[in-house]
């Protein structure tokens, strides 16, 4: 008998645990590598999120804002069953994530069909607000194009005549280089070299930088991110190439997360980026402050993407008064949600769901002991093409 | 263009470096095979220890020659330990499960890595002596590289001469040629076993510490490098130095030359080669001589 009033009263308090949930909290899952190759970037994001929630507020009409995390561990398989176990299990109102774009592939298609709110991040694949675009999947990091292809005329400007592009061999390297190609090229200017070496961790670029050397480019275009990036960095500089070729490329090369590693190995590269640590404007400083004070850090472009998407659900969620029974309102909410944040103007396009934003082009310089973000430019609003997106 | 000589000397040098780097990883991993006739695939944790054991002195002391030193020795000690606690135990288990112990071995290291320094990525900065860059041909190139290849062939020569010229290096050969004849003859192989073992863990530390300033060091760098060390040992025939010797130049000029001449099969090439090999000689270029 005892076991039967112990089995009772759990099952009592159970549904009655679960009732009270259901009531007041907003169950937010979310999708982010939490281990391997970018759990950097998924514990920036997760921090920026939360820090949105402390500033902007953590509850909406009494009804308290939950994360429920899940590692995605950068593999399609595992973010998917994730996503499912979110939705199914612990009947999450909408979702944010992920950080690859091989994982956002598999999500895409089972929240569309789901009819689940889906806010991505980071991952820039431009498929995702383009031909394979979605009504409930809102961007509200980057496309690879949208950062890259403001590059092409860019440099064509500055007087470079002929580029060297080198990124690694997948989905999103090919993506970038596409971009500033196109762009440059129709400038009028020539791609004389292309590199794309295996995706790999470990890897000594010295073979292809004498490639590039001995081929002269005006300047030389890459993408490269994680313990990629500072060896690219590195070595670069090691075989005292900055003065000959200026080394150019999408800002991800030089981010925070990489820089105390690169150190004054970074100086001199200029990239294009939605976001650097030293733009000047008082939601920037603000935002780095509030940062700082609570992480010890530096907050990175990723940290940023988490930041704007916190903010973008605290905001949706206050035009629907924390009601996110009707999902459709709830995205159209999200979709209608503009202010200026730390990367500026925020807002996103309705006819592909992607974020318009200034794109801000800077070159790493020595500055006292440290390396910091100059911002030289700033291209005002880029917004992408539908690229095949109809809704 | 890609044919001149200074081009194709740089290349050299490249090729020459990574070779140097795998030498180190794979002498250990072959001639601990073939004393123990099992791979230990956490070779490549220690190479990421002995990383990460130097990033930290080095940051600590500001000297890379401490970590230099310390790094390797620190990553002998923990390979003493991994074969006190685990390994003497299971001596007559199948090797099967001795390298799925090892492969166990991996995911703990990776996790305790991550613990302990984080998920950043990191870099040590090289030596002062070696950071500046020297003129090969009328190009530049970085004297810190010219210092890993030498280390590599410093290593050589001494593991040779130590082998095949000392009392020590005739026990170590014996036990590799044949273990009871070897302890019926008096030799305590149990010993020799677990002092090569450490000297194999302790260079694989000093490839992690010496590779550090050229790659980067991030959680996951044992299995990028532990891929490439297998087939090294695979292609020179497990067991031997001069095997791994080989197998170390002839992967590192692949991979090098694979990269600059034929980029688009670039991934592939030392697979392919792997696979020439053991189609030729399916025990490899330079194996012990059969029993």
């Amino acid at each position: 008998m005892r076991i039967w009033h112990i089995v009772c009263v759990a099952v009592l308090m159970m549904v009655g645990l679960n009732r009270a949930e259901a009531d007041d909290v907003i169950k937010v899952g979310v999708v982010l590598p939490y281990s391997s190759v970018y759990a950097s970037l998924g514990g920036d994001i997760t921090d920026g999120m939360e820090l949105a929630f402390d500033l902007f507020g953590s509850e909406v009409s009494g009804k308290k804002i939950v994360l429920i995390t899940e590692d995605s561990e950068v593999k399609p398989n595992v973010g998917l069953a994730k996503t499912k176990k979110l939705v199914f299990q612990d009947q999450v109102d909408f979702l944010v994530g992920p950080v690859a774009s091989n994982v956002a592939g598999a999500m895409r298609d089972f929240v569309h069909n789901a009819k689940i709110p889906l806010i991505i991040p980071n991952a820039g694949n431009n498929a995702l607000t383009g031909e394979k675009c979605s009504p409930w999947v809102i961007r509200t990091s980057f496309s690879n194009d949208q950062i890259n292809r403001v590059m092409g005329p860019w440099l064509y400007n500055r007087g470079y005549r002929t580029l060297y592009l080198m990124a690694p061999d997948y989905a999103a390297g090919h993506q970038m280089m596409e971009a500033v190609k196109r762009d440059f090229v129709a400038a009028g200017g020539s791609v004389i070299g292309e590199e794309y070496p295996p995706l790999r961790e470990t890897k000594d670029f010295a073979p292809y930088l004498a490639k590039v050397k001995a081929s002269r480019p005006d300047a030389l275009y890459v993408f490269f991110a994680g313990g990629l990036a500072i060896q690219f960095v590195k070595q670069y500089h090691e075989f005292g190439m900055k003065d000959q070729i200026p080394l150019t490329g999408a800002g991800w090369l030089t981010s925070p997360l990489f820089l105390p590693a690169q150190g004054s190995a970074a100086v001199g590269f200029t990239g294009a980026l939605n976001y650097v640590p030293t733009i000047d404007s008082e939601e920037n400083r603000l935002f780095q402050e509030a940062f700082r004070n609570k992480h010890e850090r530096t907050a990175s472009e990723f940290t940023v993407q988490g930041f704007d998407t916190g903010r973008l659900i605290v905001q949706a969620l206050n035009a629907v008064k924390g009601d996110v029974s009707n999902k459709k309102e709830l995205v159209e909410a999200m979709q209608n949600v503009t202010f200026v944040g730390p990367r500026g103007p925020f807002r996103i396009d309705p006819a592909t769901n992607n974020i318009i934003q200034d794109i801000y082009i800077f070159e790493t310089r020595q500055v006292g002991y440290k390396v910091r973000h100059v911002v030289i430019d700033k291209i005002p609003n880029v917004q992408d093409g539908p690229n095949g997106c109809e809704m | 263009m890609f044919l001149e000589p200074t081009f194709l000397i740089i290349q050299l040098l490249n090729g020459l470096q990574l070779a140097s780097l795998l030498f180190l990883l794979s002498v250990g991993l072959s001639v601990v095979y073939g004393l123990m006739n099992f791979i230990n695939l956490a070779h490549g944790t220690l190479y990421m220890l002995g990383a990460y054991i130097g990033l930290t002195v080095a940051n600590t002391t500001g000297s890379f020659w401490m970590a230099f030193v310390l790094a390797p020795l620190a990553v002998a000690a923990l390979g003493a330990l991994f074969h006190v606690l685990l390994l003497r135990h299971m001596q007559n288990a199948s090797p099967l499960k001795q390298v799925l112990v090892t492969f166990g071995l991996v995911f703990v290291g990776l996790d305790v890595v991550r613990y302990l320094w984080g998920d950043f990525s990191h870099s040590i900065d090289g030596p002062i002596i070696f950071s500046g860059p020297v003129m090969v041909l009328g190009e530049i190139y970085p004297s810190y590289r010219l210092f890993v290849i030498g280390l590599g062939l410093f290593v050589l020569v001494a593991l040779y001469f130590g082998l095949e010229r000392t009392r020590i290096g005739a026990i170590v050969r014996a036990g590799v040629d044949d273990q009871e004849v070897a302890m019926s003859l008096g030799i305590n192989i149990k010993l020799v076993l677990f002092i090569v073992f450490c000297m194999g863990c302790g260079l694989a530390g000093l490839a992690g510490v010496v590779a550090a300033p050229v790659l980067s060091v991030y959680p996951g760098m044992d299995m990028s490098i532990l891929v490439m060390t297998l087939i090294v040992v695979v292609v020179g025939g497990p067991g031997s130095l001069k095997g791994a010797a080989l197998g170390a130049l002839l992967i590192g000029m692949f991979e090098t030359f694979g990269q600059v001449f034929i980029p688009s099969l670039a991934s592939v090439t030392i697979y392919a080669f792997m696979a020439l090999v053991l189609l030729v000689r399916p025990s490899g270029l330079l194996p012990v001589q059969p029993k």
